[in-house]
């Protein structure tokens, strides 16, 4: 069932420059070249009937209902299907069109069951509108013939039902899962009476290649396809536009409500990120806010030791105040630190870092960029100029060629992957540099060209290769480097990657990517035309990650790809406001716009704008605040919307850390992973109980937007605000608006945006100031923002990270479709049922060496520490190389994670550990440990009356 | 940087500068020196330049030679 608060046009809208002008019914109508007639009727409010059509999806001409006349055409065709002519004329109603269309429906209701006041999508189904709209009153064929009447449902799947009674078989489901989701699961199985929709070999849903995205929900125009909510509560009464909480595709979501109860969250046909598209998690996963994990009293206590009590706000507030400014009594002002989150809106995370700027007098303030795309901001800010990627998500449908280095959109990035798959399904070439095959090297209807099946921690030594080749063949774009870039820089690098030792053929042993793939690749890339190179973890998370970015900027610009449609270095985001928490300057060294504290200009006009002296020196990243808190230095931390203990590497290093503080202040949804060595709990509101804004990987700010009011009383800014008041910075803001009206007034990349632009546009993309007043869709147009674009020279140095023959193995670690990483949200609903544990991929070489089998638990031992995971055996990882995602904390995948990082930023080097796999029998010592840690401090909570109601 | 349990903040810290000099070594020895020292200088805290210098100065071994002259431009002579 499609939104309550969208109107369909019919077909998709078409762009093209060329206006066509016809007559429809005696009213005049102008459209682009290529629009259908029924969508031409629709924008002058002629809504021709129909059932098959919808404007999310190519049209199909099968339902038979939309047929119009037309002067001078023979017949009566479909207006779904008749593209507009210059001076058409067309007639929507007469009363032969009448006589078929009701002919039509009654075919339709004859094989239809009649319970439209007890359907979930009554009011709202469109089969049922069209028999009023034809006027249709009897059905003569009568009901007692062959009919799909008792079809069985299809309730396999835990968020929609199919109900094939209800089918018509016009497509849509089908069609949606071909061109909007891409995965092409579902099927129209035999022919004439027979056909029904089948999900892959007519499999229940669950068991079927289905990915649950919930496109085919959205587009059944009957209730055949229906959320369980929808079923289970009635539709809604009105709806609220906001912006999806999980990654950083930041997808616009109608939230349809009744009151304060969600009933479903829809796609935004109008979505500027999604056009209307979801993944499986922002469309259904939504159940954690109200899961009764959830804590939404304050709770403090002394020692970790003792039992939470619950207070009021005020004595919450008081004591993590108190306790902070008695530790910088005692040990001084930089013994206490923030960390910032980007789950956290914008407005949260600048206020954040104004509290511990301001109100801690220190720049202790990090985010957990720190851990994914720190050296995005650090490479791309020294190449191009600015820390963000170049490109809007629709460019790539103007690629030639698509280069995808360590990153899985298809599980990542899902509703991203789509469009890409979209555009490689239109013929764009691709190539995936990663250790493990992916879904996008080969699925259907998708094959890479090239799969760079590289060894875990050589990606530097492979884009020297690929440079090496794009120089010595002379595939560089010379007048564009001439015009565009820096050619001292340039000089230097063109002799650096020339150098015989970056050849692919010398550095074939290193990587392990066969020499002729990797030149057939660079070949590809360099002249195919539009180049778009996207990335994700799988070139940060390394002690080259932010070498490994240069090196992928400076081949962009080597191949004049950077600055227009269809090009660009693409970051994907993996949580919704990475790109926004690093906008809002949640590093320890720059001010929100990547300023550094240093800068006196800066600094002072900051120092104005808040009344106070700030620090000139960059504070502790996190990493360095995990030392110094061993080393006794650093003593308190305020965490909002962070799981360190969960997400950081070497958890063991991690939890030593944090108990040797004094006080941990965390705020969050549940007691989470750090909360159990937290000593004051503010409960935090979730993305449907709070104003704000999230920025997503095309630098595009959308608002969030406030359905329900906070279950815990107070939304995220507003627990920030009364902790600053609390130490003595006053903050009085009333709505999250102002927050974003101060943040345009300090930060010139921002100095156009205000709510009201939003709120008009839908969307903005920064920079937005005097010069961009709506945004800036691409970056780097005609000149790059640095001025002239700088080449580095990225020297491949070897990860101290090495396989030996006691740590044999490289272990490399990603995400899944279902879960999202931590898991904190996303395990406490029913996509668990997709993925219920983390397990270990290992090729069947590794596995039958070690005499392992499916399912098997084995032991993973690194230099850092031991856990024990099942073990799926399988040849998407090479030998040599396991796999986990890292979902569940009982998993202690950061257990074996070293502290290894990235020489420029620190970002940790999750993508390689040193282990060795053996079969085991029972969980590791530290999972044991872990468990009756958990238990303890379940049972110190046990006792308080503090969770959802 | 891959211990299990806590190193000693110097020794941490040597290793982070280390890193830092691998990065700058193609570059020409100035180039590199001045790079080195500009990025320990807008990215650690003081304490942690003070601590590093501190630490080469008691004897510690194991800084590389770019990185010490860029310590020692910074003024944190070892």
């Amino acid at each position: 069932m499609q939104s309550i608060a969208e109107n369909d046009l019919g077909t998709p809208a078409r762009t093209s420059g060329r206006l066509l002008t016809l007559t429809i019914d005696d009213r005049e109508v102008t459209v682009p070249e290529g629009t259908s007639v029924m969508r031409a009727a629709a924008l002058v409010g002629t809504s021709i009937p129909k059932l098959c059509a919808t404007d999310q999806l190519e049209a199909f001409g099968s339902c038979r209902m939309c047929l119009v006349k037309i002067e001078g055409m023979k017949g009566l065709p479909a207006s779904c299907t008749t593209p507009v002519a210059q001076g058409m004329r067309v007639t929507t109603q007469n009363r032969q069109l009448a006589e078929i269309r009701r002919g039509v429906m009654e075919l339709y209701i004859s094989d239809h069951p009649l319970d439209c006041l007890t359907c979930p999508a009554n009011g709202h189904c469109e089969l049922q509108d069209m028999a009023g709209v034809v006027g249709l009153r009897e059905v003569r064929y009568g009901y007692e013939g062959a009919s799909h009447l008792q079809a069985r449902k299809d309730t396999s799947n835990p968020y929609f039902t199919f109900d094939p009674s209800k089918c018509i078989v016009c497509s849509r489901c089908v069609r949606a899962c071909d061109e909007q989701q891409g995965t092409l699961a579902l099927t129209i199985q035999s022919r004439g009476f027979d056909s029904k929709v089948a999900a892959s070999q007519d499999d229940p849903f669950m068991d079927s290649e289905c990915v649950s995205c919930g496109a085919c929900v959205q587009a059944c125009p009957t209730a055949t396809l229906s959320e369980n909510t929808l079923i289970a509560k009635g539709q809604a009464e009105h709806s609220v536009t906001t912006t999806c909480a999980y990654c950083g595709v930041g997808c616009s979501f109608r939230a349809e409500m009744k009151g304060e109860e969600i009933v479903r969250m829809v796609p935004h046909k109008d979505g500027h990120a999604n056009h209307g598209h979801s993944c499986i998690k922002g469309r259904f996963a939504i159940g954690y806010a109200s899961h009764p994990d959830r804590i939404v009293k304050p709770m403090i206590r002394a020692r970790i030791s003792d039992p939470w009590r619950e207070v009021s706000w005020e004595e919450a507030i008081a004591y993590a105040a108190s306790e902070l400014k008695r530790i910088q009594a005692t040990y001084g002002r930089d013994a206490i630190g923030g960390i910032t989150s980007s789950r956290c809106t914008n407005e949260e995370t600048y206020l954040v870092q104004k509290l511990v700027r301001a109100g801690f007098g220190n720049n202790n303030v990090d985010t957990c960029a720190r851990v994914c795309h720190s050296p995005t901001g650090y490479g791309l800010k020294n190449t191009l100029g600015e820390s963000a990627g170049t490109q809007t998500f629709d460019s790539v449908m103007q690629a030639d060629v698509i280069f995808v280095i360590g990153a899985n959109p298809t599980d990542g990035h899902p509703v991203f992957a789509s469009q890409m798959k979209r555009r490689l399904r239109q013929g764009a070439r691709l190539i995936v540099a990663d250790p493990r095959r992916t879904d996008l090297v080969r699925s259907p209807h998708i094959a890479a060209d090239y799969h760079l099946n590289l060894r875990p921690g050589t990606n530097v030594a492979l884009i020297n290769a690929l440079a090496h080749v794009i120089v010595t063949e002379g595939m560089v774009k010379e007048d564009y480097v001439r015009e565009r870039c820096d050619l001292a820089s340039f000089e230097k690098w063109r002799k650096f990657v020339a150098d015989p030792r970056h050849a692919p053929e010398v550095l074939e042993e290193v990587t392990g990517v066969p020499a002729a793939s990797l030149r057939g690749a660079a070949r590809l890339y360099a002249t195919a035309g539009n180049g778009a190179i996207y990335y994700g973890l799988g070139v940060t998370e390394h002690s080259q990650g932010s070498t490994m970015v240069m090196g992928i900027a400076n081949l962009a610009m080597a191949t004049g790809n950077v600055g227009r449609e269809g090009v660009g270095v693409n970051p994907l985001r993996g949580q919704n406001n990475v790109q926004g928490s690093c906008d809002m300057g949640s590093f320890p060294h720059e001010f929100p716009g990547y300023r550094h504290v240093a800068d006196d200009a800066v600094r002072s006009q900051f120092e104005r704008a808040w009344g106070l002296p700030l620090r000139s020196e960059p504070g502790l990243r996190i990493p360095n605040m995990f030392e110094a808190a061993l080393d006794g230095e650093f003593k308190a931390l305020y965490i909002e919307g962070e799981d360190i203990a969960q997400s950081d590497p070497n958890t063991q290093h991690v939890t030593a850390s944090l108990t040797a503080m004094e006080c941990i202040i965390v705020q969050d949804l549940f007691l989470n992973e750090s909360a159990k060595f937290a000593h004051v709990f503010l409960p935090g509101s979730s993305f449907l109980e709070k104003d704000g804004t999230f920025t997503n990987a095309e630098r595009r700010i959308s608002r969030v937007r406030r359905v329900m009011k906070p279950k815990s009383g107070y939304a995220d800014w507003e627990i920030t605000q009364l902790l600053a008041n609390a130490m003595g910075l006053p903050m009085n803001y009333t709505h999250p608006s102002q927050i974003m009206a101060e943040i345009a007034s300090l930060t010139p990349t921002f100095a156009g945006v205000s709510y009201e632009l939003i709120d008009r546009q839908g969307s903005v993309q920064w920079p937005c100031n005097a010069d961009h007043p709506q945004g800036t869709p691409t970056m780097h147009v005609g000149a790059f923002v640095r001025g002239r674009g700088q080449f580095l020279l990225t020297e491949y140095v070897p990860t101290r990270e090495r396989v030996n023959a006691k740590y044999p193995l490289i272990l490399t670690t990603g995400r899944i479709l279902s879960q999202y990483n931590v898991g904190a949200q996303t395990r406490r609903t029913e996509n668990s049922r997709w993925h219920e544990e983390d397990r270990l991929e290992i090729h069947p070489h590794d596995a039958e060496h070690r005499g392992v089998v499916e399912g098997d638990w084995v032991g993973i031992v690194s230099r850092a520490g031991e856990t024990v995971l099942r073990a799926r055996v399988t040849d998407r990882v090479q030998p040599g190389v396991v796999y986990t995602t890292f979902h569940f904390p009982e998993s202690g995948a950061n257990v074996i994670t070293t502290e290894n990082s990235d020489w420029a930023t620190n970002c940790p080097e999750y993508k390689v550990t040193a282990v060795e796999v053996t079969r085991v029998s029972r969980p590791s010592q530290w999972q044991r440990r872990f468990q009756e840690f958990t238990s303890a401090q379940q049972a110190l909570v046990g006792q308080a009356d503090v969770f959802v109601k | 940087m891959t211990a299990t349990s806590h190193r000693d903040g110097g020794e941490r810290l040597m290793a982070m500068a280390n890193d830092i000099g691998d990065y700058f070594r193609p570059q020409s020895r100035e180039e590199a020196i001045a790079g080195i020292a500009n990025h320990i200088e807008r990215f650690w805290t003081p304490r942690m330049r003070a601590r590093l210098a501190a630490y080469v100065a008691q004897g510690a071994a194991g800084l590389d030679e770019l990185p010490r002259a860029a310590l020692e431009r910074l003024g944190g002579r070892p």
